[in-house]
């Protein structure tokens, strides 16, 4: 994974509540057995609006999403992160975020953010009174910028410090080997198993 | 201090104590896998030279994509298809036993786990799935898991994961006639929220959920991802040992003995503390169902459709707008004269047996209602026989229903079981989101009676409403 520090671009205000995942990528875009190419599949149903957010030009080549509580709800398909990702998204911020999604986003490098939803309303209004404005999400410093903004972002430390350094998870998990090989050892033989031999 | 279920079966799996802030790293005691979330883990296993850690902890089986009709010709949707084999080819790849389309084990993966007794009492369970919240059930500490997670399992056999707080459900009394294990999760959904359980595990207590059945039991834990609570937990009772006794994989003889005693153990202790509390009154639930795009907006069937402007909040009320003009409702109108033109019974929430019994025995010698398709989908193949042994598809085809084979269909329309645009539907599953059962389509989400009841009528109904009207004057 690619480390991310510090990422400037134009913001995209989606004014919804309980944004869940079928709307991010609905299930019929999940047959595919590859990990990119699901930009076409983000928000697919509402980007049939022509007055969709994602639809005027001035919005289209967002990479910061700044939208409604409870962003990220529902089915834990990780292809939600892959779509957003694979549009062009490298943050998504929102005063609160499902479980599951925000795990997802973490292993990722997509940047879920979470500010008072106060500081969302505040850049909502900037960025439809000045469409195309950007926003700094900077993981370094834990702000985001918006114009005259700085309203303090919400990673929590373990999450911030895999995406500033890039690490993979399965890689850290490694290191620590001989712990879990020394709790299985422990383990109660009456555990369920689906195979009869190891 | 006294120790919550939740916070017992964490401590057993700690591998390794995070520092401060950071994760703790658990072992894993089972991993489901299904063809939608496990492509790009087995990729990613491939790329790096990783095997499957534990083959003996991992299990699979086909049940998003498959179709619920011909199913011993090849399927017709070439990606469906494709995704299907790609998961055959993994499976035999990396030795991971799988119960494919037409084997007598083959189902919804929530269905299958408990049915063959793998599912126990104070394990972790994970799937790539959000509903693996269904396991709780059984007193296991079972979550939703994205693709990232399924490669580090399959790796590792654990996960690093923040101890979640805990919330306990408490509902106490007894649940009138005709209100379900339905009624109650949706009746919670709608009191806590859609994010209201973030951060938590949620556990289930009280009278009202010791006397329900194992099945019921599972309905309740599988929405809890709906409240946006990871997991939901009951604890282990007589109700639980009964249930897992001489299945396939439970426990026997001295073992069986060492196991039932350590999971008498694992009830929450009465001096610990929970970080937060919901308390229910059971006799207060009547038959429950959505009127909107998210599980939080049910309200009773004798109730009406809302008006947004009366909800206070004003992002709620926007949403409700939105909602109402998705669903094609108008505020006031009472829920009972809601016409629909499906009826969906199956799902991981509400595709066991014991939910098919229900529904059969309120259509029993009916006919549904002119111009209304009802599917019945068994939520495993087993399910499907046990159902045909009782003539259970006997009673649903001679009402004039569609007896299909196992899978998720059209819970979410992965498969061709989906509702056409504008299309209404009151369905035994769990997500009434845009779209969900199909492009455009409109969900109702409803219990097993409520469905059954509404396939008779045609209109959103309980199975009192079928009862004849009592004569004013006796005869």
């Amino acid at each position: 994974m690619d480390p991310v520090t510090r990422h400037t671009g134009v913001g995209v205000p989606l004014r919804r509540n309980d944004v869940d995942t079928d709307q991010i990528i609905p299930a019929v875009y999940l047959k595919r057995v590859s990990r990119t190419g699901f930009e076409d599949g983000l928000f697919s149903a509402w980007r049939q609006d022509p007055s969709f957010v994602l639809n005027q030009p001035a919005y289209s080549s967002g990479s910061v999403l700044v939208a409604g509580p409870d962003f990220g709800t529902g089915s834990s398909r990780e292809h939600a992160v892959w779509a957003l990702k694979d549009y062009g998204f490298r943050a998504v911020l929102s005063s609160r975020f499902a479980d599951i999604f925000r795990g997802n986003a973490g292993k990722q490098g997509l940047v879920a953010g979470q500010l008072a939803q106060e500081d969302v309303e505040l850049i909502w209004k900037q960025l439809e009174a000045r469409p195309g404005t950007e926003v700094t999400v900077d993981l370094q410093e834990r702000v985001v910028l918006c114009a005259e903004l700085v309203a303090p972002l919400h990673v929590d430390d373990y999450t911030r410090w895999r995406l500033l350094e890039g690490l993979d998870d399965v890689g850290l998990t490694l290191r620590d080997v001989d712990a879990i090989d020394a709790f299985e050892q422990q383990r109660p033989a009456w555990k369920p198993r689906t195979l009869l031999e190891r | 201090m006294g120790r919550t279920l939740a916070e017992k079966v964490w401590d057993e799996h700690v591998v390794r104590h995070g520092g401060a802030g950071e994760p703790d790293l658990l072992y894993i005691d089972l991993h489901l896998l299904h063809e939608v979330t496990s492509p790009q883990a087995f990729e990613g296993l491939r790329l790096e030279g990783r095997a499957v850690r534990r083959r003996d902890l991992t299990i699979a089986t086909e049940d998003h994509n498959t179709p619920t009709l011909d199913i011993d010709k090849p399927i017709a949707d070439p990606t469906s298809r494709t995704q299907i084999e790609t998961l055959r080819r993994n499976c035999a790849e990396f030795g991971v036993r799988l119960h494919p389309l037409g084997d007598a084990e083959q189902g919804i993966v929530h269905v299958v786990g408990p049915q063959l007794g793998l599912t126990q009492p104070g394990t972790t369970v994970v799937c790539g799935d959000s509903h693996t919240s269904t396991h709780g059930a059984f007193g296991a500490l079972a979550m939703g898991i994205g693709t990232s997670e399924v490669e580090h399992v399959l790796a590792t056999q654990t996960l690093p994961l923040s101890r979640p707080r805990t919330m306990a459900v408490t509902v106490e009394g007894e649940l009138p006639e005709g209100a379900t294990a339905k009624d109650v999760i949706l009746a919670v959904i709608a009191r806590i929220g859609t994010g209201g359980g973030q951060g938590y595990v949620l556990e289930y207590r009280g009278s009202a959920i010791r006397a329900l059945s194992m099945e019921a039991r599972m309905t309740i834990c599988n929405m809890s991802i709906e409240a946006g609570a990871r997991a939901g937990m009951i604890a282990p009772d007589e109700t639980t040992f009964a249930y897992l006794q001489g299945r396939d994989h439970a426990p026997t003889g001295a073992d069986w003995d060492a196991a039932v005693a350590h999971w008498r153990t694992l009830a929450t202790d009465d001096d610990a503390q929970f970080d937060a509390e919901v308390v229910v009154d059971a006799a207060e639930l009547q038959p429950f169902v959505t009127w909107g795009t998210n599980p939080g907006q049910g309200l009773p069937l004798s109730g009406a459709v809302p008006d947004p402007d009366a909800l206070g909040d004003e992002g709620q009320a926007a949403a409700a707008r939105r909602a109402l003009e998705y669903m094609d409702l108008v505020p006031g109108t009472p829920l009972r004269d809601i016409a629909v033109d499906a009826v969906f019974i199956g799902s991981c929430t509400n595709g066991r047996i014991e939910d098919l019994r229900a529904a059969a025995e309120v259509v029993r010698g009916q006919r549904k209602a002119d111009g209304v398709r009802v599917l019945v989908v068994p939520g495993s193949a087993r399910v499907r026989l046990q159902a045909e042994a009782e003539g259970l598809d006997r009673v649903f085809t001679d009402f004039g229903a569609e007896w299909r084979f196992a899978g998720c269909s059209m819970c979410l329309g992965m498969n061709p079981d989906q509702l056409a645009p504008g299309e209404r539907a009151a369905s035994t599953s769990n997500r009434n989101f845009e779209g969900r059962q199909g492009k455009g389509g409109r969900t109702h989400l409803v219990s097993p009676l409520v469905a059954a009841a509404t396939a008779v009528r045609g209109t959103l109904s309980a199975p009192v409403d079928l009862e004849a009207p009592q004569p004013l004057v006796p005869a």
